[in-house]
């Protein structure tokens, strides 16, 4: 018989008794949930998840084990993953590796056995919270556990993005694999864009390759001049963690970026240019982190089915300095999409580079690369 | 877009009979469409020649016609209704064909009729299966190597190039049906020549088979924008080789990366777009190398399907109703997500549980046939089990079955070799648990079966806890709470446990309640918790907290029947539906409980609340705790439920309607009989032997032909009829192993009449719904039999004395609903064969026919109404006449003997009404896929019993101008009668014989009673290759004296179609 050797804790005092696998000790984060059925590897090395301890909605979590192809960045960045069963076998045929060895090696805390839809549930009628996750001795004490979930930092108001950027520039060449997503034969000669690294995903980076695209990435704190300097054909602002109202400098360095050059964005990179367009943003109840989300494209009145992972949002009839929404969520109406059409910058705060999640939305990848190509 | 207002009124087709492959989901889709459309405000006008449908009660269309799914009548009744538009994706394969061919023949368009949901082009593209695989091939797409042949000689040629096993599969057929593999050369010469045979076009796939790939399907749906969703991935259990009817299935897909899952979804896309499937849902099939993860697709259904079925099911998103908005100019971000009420259609739905589906097979009725599972779909019926996880839901998916297994892993689970695991078979599963209870490792059993590890390694889990259970004497009170809370984690059952720890039921069921592990009941909510759910659609499960937040309305649960199965089928669930309609109109809160994903009666939108739960005493009584309905109403869903009734009460449910008393008096033999002698009702004489000695002798005192049955079964399995006492030792042999076993002996009532009444009692009443009359005589199970409503050969005299018996049977026994006699008419002597205290299969039939809803006043009186008071005292009159004809699944089972006889094999029915007999006996006969020719030739070879009246029917042949043939016997009869009759050769006397007369298309119609008691081989082998080869073939003399008055009727005058409503309309 097995006994619970783990817990997590939230901050209003409820406690999940659980198994624990990867490393043992304590962390903390904001407790959220993901809804989407596959790409665990993707999730877990996902940038933007930084700060948070991550529930998995469905229930079999591990099947398919671990790959060299899958991890979206070069780390795992939850601070904790919580699963209602964790795979006791891996079978896959890429397979090389299970989930509790992988986050042993990248020091992170997984718990089994909870029961992850109550505690959903939970989330999504209280919003998300901080929470303390233990695997060792810690995990007896639920109490204490609380008060370390109470004590431990906030989202709001977090700038996250200095702990994930890249520190120093690089270019990146690589493409999709043919294996996946149609090949394009492009030659990776076309126009230079430099992508803000905020936390970004390598999927973005192969779907700019993909497209014949030279991209250099440059860490967030890289001022205006510099990247002027360098001169690309177009500006993209990535993903990443916390709060965009408290990444002031890269507003800042958005707006005078704004009207130089085209600018795409995705999700937190969203969040910034709809604020350094003079918008705002604000903390969603438990947001949207799933690759089942229903896009309406207001234009084409298409609807992508795509890829979310956002805590905060757009508020919706902001004063977006001449902007116009593009894309709605309809499940519940936020902003999805917007475009500044005499600034040539538009963004979207989803994923439409997918991984995981349908490919719905690659069209946006094809649209930045019109915006960037100079024409005869 | 809102919806199309350029057209009003729209025709839906049906899918027939419930046969192997399309059973009742096709009820289940066509309701949701047509409540879909009629809600819209249009016109809706319904063909289905299925009398058990629930859509085919009057209130679901405007214009209801039963009648068959042909062409021809189609036509007559476009030609009368002038639909605007036909929507043919929601009747299955049967619908789609019989739009193809009205398009085909120009019958759309002279009446000016769009198809809609569907267009041909998609059709031919996705149903041909060289069109399709060439389509597949331009768009970069693999498809197993194959070649499409119309000859055997083209498949033989195929597979020298590409070598064994080799796959093949008919073009236009649903099912599978003709499909088989074949590993040399003499195999495929069998399979091809049947392939090619059954296509209605000649012609076959020969696949190289992909023998161990895993299987996987993807459930989709489109709109007229092109906005695209997958609402369903599904994996296979059972790898490539099984079909996928054949297979336990698992949604959602476990054992895909991300990477793959949007691989499949892209793909599917595509076909989509290349296929031109503009509107609609439809399903892909793919098959993955498990070693080196290399797509291949399988086939794409542009249709709702099976799978649709349960992929609605398994997600809550309505796949059929939404098909049907859409096809009427819906997008999908305009139609609401039902279930949460705040959200649109337009997603993918993520579910936090697992579901399971396995088969339900019955090969034991099918003596002969091979149980080797294969590409061609043999099972009746399924069941889903819906848990937290694979084991919770495996284990619940097990016992839901319903036969006789508690969970995953038995006591009988015999040592079994690994090798044994390598044929698909329906015990495979259980084998595999006697396997790795025996020690096999995961290796050796994935190494046999191909099942994928994963799976595997959780069975073995199950294992694990089940051995801990079970350890080193332990007993009951020695499992904690903690424990006890993962055992029922774990899916075990408390007759499970109680069978380990040498307790009972109620002991387990006690002490976990002390311990207070208890089931907790979560929403299946189509977004994992993401969104609040507004539908009270329920699973249970052992995790914390409950959902399922009991209203305290006054509450009534019905019982559904779970697995389809021979014997219990459609009928049965829409009994279940028509006494929920019933309650939720009194003002009850209604609440089903099944696990049968293919029915009405598990529709989120049937009853106010759904537990999709087995049917088992625990289960249901879980529910029971948590509702606390006033009443459990058990009568409705056929045995099953009723099976566990005693059991309810025992623990308290309260069972409205016929009282556990009762059941048992009906269904106690001893008991029944003596209440029969005190009402001086005759039975035929019977007795209960134990062993041959006494076997002989009662039936000697019986006098020969015996009725012989071993006394546990229900539903006529092992049933016989013996003429002699050498065929009843034979038969003892076979069917009794001595021990304890007792075995009925009947006297069998030769040449009887058979006739079965419906009626309705409330305590104080009868009231008879429908008197049917068997056209097959005395022998043939009453499932099986043809019959007639209002009887046509029985008088007026014995009419009164079954309504006399049926009203004293129903008072003495004091039934509260709906009951069912069988009785025979011999010799002016009227019998009672069988009385059956709840709803039986003919109780849609009647209601058809009538217009009277027996199963509603049969719910309305389980609730205290009286027949007074619904006004419903008088046995309603017929107009005209209503044949049932039953549908038999034997082409799937070659070689099986297709003679009648007293253990039912019917899968399904059919229903054709006329003005006369003899019309509404031809429709039903060209419902039930074996229209009567008017000219050709006849095969007429019978018992000697029989030669009497043939030569009347022969003569009457004659003068129709058929040309008859017959063997010897038979031939030298007629011809002594003066009847000019051709001779044929039988088998034994070499070529060219009646069998290759038959395979040439010389024969027309067969009449073929079979010689005695004793299968003669010459009739076997003619009467299985007439299903095979579709000949009409009548096995009884009464059926043939039928067919025979049909044929002259037809030729007399033309066949005319009436809808239910404009029936009723005359009537009233």
């Amino acid at each position: 018989m097995t006994d619970n050797n783990a817990a997590l804790a939230l901050e209003d005092g409820r406690v999940f008794p659980g198994l624990g696998f990867g490393v043992e000790g304590c962390a903390t984060g904001e407790i959220v949930f993901n809804t989407s059925m596959t790409g665990y590897q993707e999730i877990l090395t996902d940038p933007s998840y930084y700060g948070q301890i991550v529930t998995m909605t469905v229930p079999h979590v591990g099947n398919t084990g671990i790959n060299r192809e899958d991890p979206e960045s070069r780390r795992v960045w939850v601070s904790g993953f919580v699963l209602r069963s964790l795979s006791p076998l891996v079978s896959n045929w890429r397979n090389r590796g299970d989930l509790a060895t992988y986050l042993r090696e990248h020091g992170i805390i997984g718990i089994t056995g909870i029961a992850t839809r109550a505690l959903v549930r939970h989330i999504r009628e209280r919003g998300v919270m901080r929470a303390a996750l233990a695997h060792g001795p810690l995990a007896s004490k639920p109490a204490a556990l609380a008060e370390i979930a109470r004590k431990s930092p906030a989202m709001a108001g977090a700038n996250l993005v200095d702990a994930v950027t890249a520190s120093a520039a690089y270019n990146w060449t690589q493409g999709s694999d043919a294996q996946w997503i149609e090949a394009r034969a492009e030659p990776a000669d076309g126009p230079l864009v430099v992508a803000y690294d905020f936390g970004i995903k390598r999927n973005i980076l192969r779907m700019f390759a993909d497209r014949g695209l030279r991209v250099t990435v440059v860490p967030a704190r890289t001022p205006p001049a510099e990247i002027a300097r360098m001169q690309p054909a177009g500006l993209f602002l990535s993903n990443g963690p916390g709060d965009p109202a408290a990444v002031d400098y890269a507003i800042h360095n958005v707006r005078a970026l704004l009207g130089a050059l085209p600018i795409f964005g995705i999700c937190l990179g969203h969040q910034i240019l709809a604020l350094a367009l003079g918008g705002a943003t604000e903390k969603m109840r438990f947001g949207h982190r799933g690759g089942n989300q229903p896009v309406k494209n207001l234009a084409s009145g298409a609807v992508e089915i795509a890829a979310h992972n956002h805590g905060f949002a757009v508020s919706a009839g902001g004063d977006l300095g001449g902007g116009e929404v593009t894309h709605i969520n309809l499940n519940d109406n936020t902003v999805a999409g917007l475009r500044h059409r005499r600034l040539r910058a538009f963004s979207v705060q989803y994923h439409p580079e997918a991984s995981p999640g349908p490919h719905d939305s690659f069209y946006l990848f094809d649209e930045f690369v019109d915006a960037v190509t100079v024409k005869a | 877009m809102p919806k199309r207002s350029d057209i009003h009124s729209i025709m839906v087709i049906g899918s027939g009979p419930i046969v192997i492959g399309q059973a009742c989901e096709f009820d289940y889709s066509g309701v949701q469409a047509c409540k879909a459309l009629k809600s819209l405000g249009y016109r809706v006008v319904l063909v289905n020649s299925n009398p058990a449908t629930i859509m085919t009660d009057p209130q679901f269309a405007h214009a209801t016609y039963i009648e068959p799914l042909t062409a021809p009548i189609c036509e007559m009744i476009i030609a009368q209704e002038r639909p605007d538009a036909l929507l043919p994706t929601v009747g299955g394969q049967t619908a789609l064909n019989l739009a193809v061919q009205l398009q085909e023949q120009g019958v759309l368009e002279r009446y000016g009729v769009e198809l809609i949901g569907a267009n041909l082009t998609s059709i031919q593209l996705a149903e041909d299966r060289q069109l399709f695989k060439d389509t597949m091939h331009e768009i970069g797409l693999r498809c197993p190597e194959s070649r499409v042949v119309n000859s055997v000689a083209g498949a033989l040629a195929f597979a020298e190039e590409i070598g064994y096993p080799i796959l093949i599969r008919p073009s236009y057929t649903m099912g599978g049906a003709g499909g088989g593999v074949a590993y040399d050369e003499a195999e495929l010469r069998v399979v091809a020549a049947n392939g090619i045979q059954q296509s209605p076009i000649g012609e076959a796939l020969v696949d190289r088979s992909l023998l161990g790939w895993k299987e996987y399907e993807l459930e989709l749906m489109r709109d007229a924008k092109g906005n695209f969703v997958v609402v369903c991935t599904i994996e296979n259990l059972d790898p490539m080789g099984v079909h996928t009817g054949d297979s336990i299935t698992i949604a959602p897909a476990q054992t895909l990366t991300d990477k793959e899952v949007q691989r499949l979804r892209n793909m599917s896309r595509q076909i989509f777009d290349r296929l031109g499937i503009t509107t609609g849902g439809a399903n892909v099939q793919f098959a993955i190398d498990p070693v080196a993860g290399d797509v291949v697709v399988i086939e794409m259904n542009p249709r709702v399907s099976r799978s649709s079925a349960l992929a609605s099911k398994a997600t809550g998103f309505p796949i059929a109703k939404i098909a049907a908005l859409l096809a009427v100019g819906f997008t999908l971000d305009e139609i609401p997500n039902d279930i949460t009420q705040q959200t649109p259609a337009s997603f993918e739905p993520s579910l936090d549980y697992i579901v399971v589906k396995i088969p339900r097979w019955d090969f034991r009725k099918f003596a002969g046939a091979d149980p080797v599972l294969g590409p061609q779909m043999k099972a009746v019926g399924e069941v889903m089990a819906i848990g937290r996880t694979f084991p919770e839901s495996l284990q619940k998916a097990v016992r839901a079955l319903d036969i006789g297994m508690d969970g995953f892993i038995s006591d009988s689970s015999a040592q079994t070799s690994p090798e044994a695991l390598n044929v698909p078979t329906a015990q495979r599963l259980f084998l595999v648990a006697a396997a790795l209870a025996g020690g096999a490792s995961i290796d050796d059993i994935v190494a046999e079966t191909h099942f994928d590890p994963w799976f595997v390694q959780q069975m073995r889990e199950l294992l694990a806890v089940h051995s801990a259970i079970a350890g080193a004497g332990r007993r009951l009170q020695d499992i904690g709470a903690a424990e006890m809370q993962r055992i029922k984690q774990f899916g075990f059952s408390d007759a499970t446990l109680a069978r380990l720890l040498c307790t009972n039921e109620a002991a387990v069921r006690q002490h976990r309640s002390a311990l207070g592990v208890s089931a907790n009941f979560y929403r299946v909510d189509t977004c994992a918790a993401e969104f609040e759910a507004h539908t009270p659609y329920l699973y249970s499960t052992y995790e914390m907290e409950d959902e399922s937040a009991p209203t305290d309305a006054q509450k009534v649960m019905i019982l559904g029947g779970g697995p389809n199965r021979i014997g219990q089928g459609i009928e049965f669930d829409y009994c279940c539906v028509h006494a929920c309609f019933a309650l939720k109109e009194m003002g009850y809160e209604t609440i089903m409980v099944n696990c049968n994903p293919e029915t009405v009666s598990t529709d989120y939108d049937t009853a106010d609340r759904l537990y999709f739960e087995p049917l088992t005493a625990e289960d249901v009584m879980n529910i029971v705790d948590r509702e606390q309905p006033a009443g459990v109403l058990v009568q409705f869903g056929g045995q099953t439920p009723l099976n566990i009734a005693a059991d309810l009460e025992r623990m308290g449910a309260p069972i409205w309607g016929t009282s556990v008393q009762t059941i048992d008096l009906a269904e106690d033999r001893q008991r029944c009989h003596a209440l029969m002698q005190q009402l001086n009702i005759a039975q035929p004489a019977g007795t209960t032997i134990r062993s041959r000695v006494e076997a002989t002798a009662a039936a000697a005192q019986i006098g020969y032909p015996v009725l012989v049955r071993p006394s546990y079964v229900l539903g006529g399995q092992g049933m016989a009829i013996v003429f002699d006492e050498a065929q009843l030792l034979a038969w003892l042999d076979k069917h009794v192993a001595w021990q304890g076993s007792n075995v009925l002996i009947d006297q069998f009532l030769d040449d009887a009449y058979e006739v079965d009444v419906d009626a309705l009692c409330d305590g104080e009443q009868v009231t008879i719904g429908g008197i049917m009359q068997h056209i097959e005589q005395a022998g043939v199970h009453s499932g099986d039999s043809a019959c007639v409503l209002p009887p046509y050969k029985i008088s007026y005299f014995h009419l009164d004395i079954i309504r006399e018996y049926t009203r004293r049977i129903g008072l003495a026994l004091g039934v509260r609903g709906l009951f069912n006699i069988q009785f025979a008419v011999k010799d002016d002597q009227v019998y009672v064969l069988e009385v059956n205290p709840r709803a039986s299969r003919t109780v849609p039939f009647i209601s058809k026919a009538t217009g009277q809803p027996l199963a509603r006043y049969a719910a309305q009186i389980a609730c205290g109404d009286t027949l007074s008071g619904l006004g419903f005292t008088q046995e309603p009159p017929v107009a005209g006449f209503f044949v049932k004809e039953a549908v038999f699944p034997f082409q799937k089972f070659p070689g099986v003997d297709t003679r009648l006889g007293p253990e039912m094999r019917s899968t399904g029915e059919v229903m054709g009404h006329a003005a006369t007999f003899s019309h509404a006996f031809v429709k039903a006969q060209s419902a039930a896929g074996t229209p009567l020719p008017e000219s050709g030739a006849v095969f007429i070879s019978v018992n000697d019993f029989d030669k009497a009246v043939v030569t009347r029917l022969a003569r009457e042949l004659a003068r129709l101008d058929f040309d008859l043939l017959a063997t010897d016997g038979t031939a030298s009869w007629l011809r002594r009668a003066g009847v000019a009759v051709a001779r044929v050769k039988k088998l034994s006397q070499g070529s060219p014989h009646i069998l290759d007369a038959m395979r040439a298309g010389e024969i027309d119609l067969i009449i073929n009673t079979p010689l005695g008691g004793e299968a003669h081989e010459d009739g076997v082998t003619i009467r299985s290759q007439a299903y095979a080869l579709g000949i009409p073939i009548v096995t009884t003399m009464s059926a043939a004296a039928a067919t025979v008055q049909g044929i002259k009727q037809l030729r007399e005058k033309p066949l005319d179609v009436r809808s239910l409503q404009a029936h009723y309309a005359t009537v009233n």
